[in-house]
């Protein structure tokens, strides 16, 4: 991590400590209290708040303030501008900027031309110092919020931010006062926040954390292994995203307004600003409600216009951008090397997955045994805008009395890079073809060594003499197509318009392969309906130690295998 | 972690005769594992980087060689995607989309179908960087943004799958032509026929598609591919060449009449698209040498089995004759030894006979030269009698005892060793039961 952190930071004991998200569209602010994170309102009672500065006659809004003032004073704000953060000129990319202050290129670096007041001369804010202004206003909030003078924060940042715009992220948060204790990644600080609940268990599982945004969308795939978080692939998407979802209904509604007047509205700058803030709008209606009303004074030729809409209609006129999240997400989890079957969790996270047909679209595309962390399918999911400045918080509240330098060791790549199992390994249990083994996991694949789990498997019911054979074990995906019975196929032709798919069903499942025999170990005299307690342990240079006794029984089996 | 998993399937029960030095056996160690990166965050990393770091000092160079071997997860946006913008594809109108290579617009010439959904996100991505018209307003360039908006159609295009596969049918830069009877000698007729049907295959239904194979393709491979082809199932479709449709302004029954045009255009290309390919499968199948090849082999094949049936056949044939012949000369040799078997038999018979015949005149005479036993003439009535018993002797005994007693009597002469022998012959045969006490009582 190195630079990532500040090393010339305050003494743990003066030091205040928050979670920022800082995004290209919305930051938010978190507070630990009490081993319990919150997301905390700003001076305007904003939880997510619009990463957007604007300059109107000396002074600075921030937030929705100055989000608003896109319509009447777009060349003085400054928008999406957080990826730029780090990048020379010619590596940006200003598509999102078109309707404010445009990007240029100053230096090494990228700057905005700012106007503060009528008649004054222009003067050219660089992408640092409107990110150290934007943060010292988010910092602020947090100071009146809890009555401290905050001083440091963990920001969350995505997984494929470079090194120089680590640095430049420091850099600009240092000139707001404010020391890094870390910058975390932003699907895990999400990961973290579901992780922290009270009512979490601490499992081996495979988790999609899917962060749709404002305008860009990145999904991770991480193994979750003893509440350790290794990431196994990443894609990040800047065609199917919120303002996609925006741009629909802007479209749709600009045609509408065609069909009674003779302007499109998305040819003038300032009709287009405000058909972009209420299509905005309208879309969070629709995530809430089933009809939304789409109004707008003076939009353009000095006509109003209202509208409405509902959800269907919008889940229709979107359907290339839904699709395009499924194909997003589908292809992340085929680059891990897995299947959807492999998957045990997927959690929705940012502003865009509060939309209820994304939520339903991975219910259909996951198994029933996937759980989907979304509003609309978990009624106790947590508000997906706010999961990653929560999971930033929590990691602040637990590095917050570490010195640096402590921070910037245990960081350390020789701390994280760590050997990982490439296949599971478990023992044999039967079922009723005795001659047939049934492999059993114990550790999974992708777990981190040292690792250490223990199962208790039944013995026969007769009890006696068992054998644990321990082995590797590798997964595949079994594909069987499904006759349909006479009755189904009946059932299909009749709603045959809803669904024609003619697609064969298939069943698909996740089948064991007993891969390399590892150990044998026999545990004798296991009384009647008796319990055999297994405990793998693999040391960090893959040395394993086996150790089976009966539960509840004496003594046992131990043994070792070394290393390869 | 403390807590463990519940397992309800049974172990297995030790097999009979296992044995190990304190019940354990070690039989293999772990595969090889993956670098990777922990995230540093959470409760759980702390613990780790605890026990990680016991009280030791990371330096930069432990940094660079921990990174070293650490697998990979972020792409790298450099690379792959870049190929020179051909100087007159900038100056494009973009109202003239539909003539655009959209490859070529994104910089993805090379690929083409072949470029994932992933490929073609980093390379609009690349092409935005490059020629968003803000940019090149704000570096003072006054440049009109056709080309960008060309960006933008491509992007649109070939991100949504329905589009992209209407282009993808007409994308002439995809196809690969048919070689030429002469460019398609040797080895080169596998390896242009290759990429012919490798690209033919993109418009299967059915992934993955056979392959056109080499020389030394199995049979079953060869059919396999040529039965896919024969049957292929083609999503090939050719809206993308339709003529547009007038606009609203237009009467109905002119846009009505231009989308019937357009609709049979579309037909009519998609059955001469079948056509083409079936064709194209004719013509290779024509000069596939393997196809000779196999057919060669099944008519050699069938050759040597006629060839063998017929020699089968002519040996049966030989067979019965051969057969024939020898029952023949077996059944008249065993008709003549049968014959002269008989003949012998006969001839012993007639022997026995005439040996039977010859012991009883021996027998005869030795009465007569015995005298018939008497002193003196022996009487008429005596002769009689002796003969009578000596007939009655002979009439109880087989050939073998006449001709036994025949032998005990020849070369006696003195009446009373003839007699004892003709005693003897009586005794043996009333002992015997053959006569009775007292019967051929002249003789003892
Ligand atoms: N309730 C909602 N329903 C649908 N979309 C929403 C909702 N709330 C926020 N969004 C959308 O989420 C996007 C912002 O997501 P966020 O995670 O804050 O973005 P970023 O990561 O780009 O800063 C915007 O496009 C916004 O319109
Ligand atoms: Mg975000």
């Amino acid at each position: 991590m190195g630079e990532e952190s500040a090393t010339n930071g305050s003494a743990p004991a003066q030091r205040h400590a928050i979670g920022i998200s800082f995004g290209n569209s919305n930051s938010s602010i978190a507070l630990t209290v009490e081993d319990k994170a919150e997301v905390i309102a700003n001076e305007d009672g904003d939880r997510q708040i619009p990463s957007v500065l604007s300059y109107v006659d000396g002074e600075e809004y921030n937030g929705q303030q100055a989000k608003a003032q896109l319509v009447r004073n777009s060349q003085n704000t400054v928008a999406y501008f957080r990826d730029f953060l780090g990048q020379e000129f010619k590596s940006i990319d200003p598509t999102h900027n078109h309707a404010s202050a445009h990007p240029i290129a100053f230096e090494s670096t990228v700057a905005f031309e700012i106007q503060d007041k009528e008649g004054d001369e222009k003067s050219t804010v660089t992408v640092s110092e409107i990110t150290t202004r934007h943060l010292k206003r988010l910092v602020q909030s947090a100071s009146d919020f809890s009555g401290k003078s905050i001083n440091s924060a963990v920001i969350t940042v995505p997984t494929n931010f470079s090194e120089s715009q680590k640095v430049a992220l420091i850099k600009a948060a240092k000139d707001a006062g404010l020391e890094v204790l870390q910058l975390i990644n932003e699907p895990i600080a999400a990961l973290l926040a579901y992780d922290a609940r009270p009512e979490s268990k601490v499992a081996d599982k495979i988790v999609v954390v899917a962060d749709l945004g404002g305008t860009r969308s990145d999904v991770a795939v991480v193994a979750s292994r003893g509440g350790m978080y290794t990431i196994l692939a990443t894609a990040h998407d800047f065609d199917f995203a919120g303002v996609h979802l925006d741009k629909v209904l802007e479209d749709h509604f600009a045609k509408e307004f065609i069909k009674w007047n003779t302007t499109d509205p998305r040819t003038i700058p300032r009709s287009y600003a405000k058909l972009k803030l209420e299509a905005e709008a309208c879309k969070k209606s629709l995530s809430i409600g089933t009809n939304a009303s789409f109004s707008i004074e003076s939009l353009a030729e000095g006509a109003d216009f209202a509208s409405t809409i509902n959800r269907l209609r919008y889940e229709t006129i979107g359907r290339k951008v839904f699709e395009g999240f499924n194909r997003l997400i589908e292809g992340v989890v085929k680059k891990a090397g897995l299947d959807v079957l492999d998957i045990d969790e997927v959690i929705l996270s940012g502003g865009t997955s509060h939309t209820p047909k994304i939520a339903n679209n991975m219910r259909s595309i996951f198994p029933e045994t996937t759980t989907i962390l979304a509003p609309s399918t978990t009624p106790t999911a947590i508000n997906p805008s706010e999961l990653q400045a929560r999971g930033a918080a929590l990691q602040a509240s637990l590095i917050e009395s570490f010195e640096a330098e402590d921070i910037e060791q245990s960081t350390h790549p020789a701390v994280t890079t760590v050997k990982h199992l490439t296949n599971a390994v478990g023992v044999l249990a039967i079922t009723g073809d005795e001659t047939k083994g049934v492999f059993t996991p114990v550790i999974v694949a992708e777990t981190a060594v040292p690792a250490r789990r223990t199962i208790h498997i039944n013995a026969p019911p007769a009890g006696g003499d068992v054998l644990i054979k321990v082995v590797e074990g590798g997964s595949h995906i079994k594909v069987t197509q499904i006759e349909k019975t006479a009755e189904e196929k009946e059932a299909d032709a009749e709603d045959s318009d809803v669904d024609s798919d003619e697609e064969p069903e298939e069943k698909r499942e996740k089948i064991w392969k007993i891969g390399k025999v590892l150990a044998e170990a026999a545990i004798k005299d296991v009384k009647k309906g008796g319990k055999v307690e297994v405990m793998i342990n693999i040391a960090g240079d893959l040395a394993v130690t086996i150790t089976a006794r009966e539960v509840g029984g004496k003594g046992g089996v131990r043994g070792n295998l070394s290393a390869a | 972690m403390a807590s463990h998993n519940t397992v309800t399937l049974p172990l297995p029960v030790l097999p009979e005769g296992w044995s190990a030095e304190k019940d354990f056996k070690a039989l293999g160690s772990l595969s090889a594992a993956t670098q990777r990166t922990i995230e540093p965050v959470g409760p759980h990393f702390l613990a780790h980087a605890r026990r990680a770091r016991h009280k030791r000092t990371f330096s930069e160079d432990d940094r660079i060689q921990a990174q070293e071997n650490v697998k990979k997860i972020e792409d790298d946006d450099a690379g792959e995607i870049s190929e020179p913008e051909d100087p007159s594809m900038l100056l494009r109108d973009p109202k003239d989309w539909k003539g655009q290579d959209h490859y070529a617009v994104l910089g993805l010439s090379k690929y083409r179908y072949k470029a994932s959904e992933e490929q073609i996100k980093r390379a609009h991505r690349k092409k935005v960087l490059k020629h968003h018209p803000d940019k090149k307003a704000a570096q003072g360039s006054t440049e009109d943004d056709g080309f960008f908006k060309c960006i933008q159609k491509a992007t649109e295009t070939l991100l949504d799958p329905v589009k992209r596969r209407q282009f993808d049918s007409v994308d002439e830069k995809a196809e690969v032509e048919p070689p030429s009877k002469k460019q398609a000698t040797g080895d080169k007729y596998y390896k242009l026929w290759s990429s012919v049907f490798k690209a033919e295959g993109r418009f299967s239904n059915n992934q993955p598609v056979p392959k056109f194979g080499d020389a030394n393709s199995t049979q079953e491979d060869v059919e396999a591919f040529y039965n896919f082809f024969y049957n292929f199932d083609s999503w090939r479709s050719f809206e993308y060449l339709d003529e547009t449709v007038p606009d609203d302004g237009e009467s109905r029954d002119q846009k009505r009449h231009q989308e019937r045009k357009n609709n049979n255009a579309r037909k009519k290309r998609k059955t001469e698209d079948a056509a083409r390919l079936r064709k194209l499968l004719d013509d290779v199948s024509a000069s596939d040498e393997r196809i000779k090849k196999f057919m060669k082999q099944k008519n050699a094949a069938k050759n040597a089995k006629k060839a063998e049936k017929e020699a089968a056949e002519k040996k049966a044939i030989e067979d019965a004759k051969a057969k024939k012949e020898a029952d023949e000369k077996a059944a008249k040799e065993a008709e003549e030894k049968a014959k002269a078997d008989r003949e012998q038999g006969k001839k012993a018979k007639e022997a026995a006979k005439n040996a039977v015949k010859k012991n009883k005149r021996v027998l005869k005479s030795s009465v007569k030269d015995a005298n018939y036993f008497a002193t003196g003439d022996a009487s008429a009535a005596v002769i009689d009698s002796v003969l009578n018993d000596v007939d009655l002797v002979i009439s109880k005994e087989d050939p073998d005892e006449i001709a036994a007693l025949a032998a005990k009597l020849t070369g006696l002469k003195v009446a009373g060793e003839i007699k004892g022998a003709w005693t003897a012959e009586v005794t043996r045969l009333v002992g015997a039961g053959k006569l009775k006490d007292g019967e051929a009582k002249f003789l003892v």
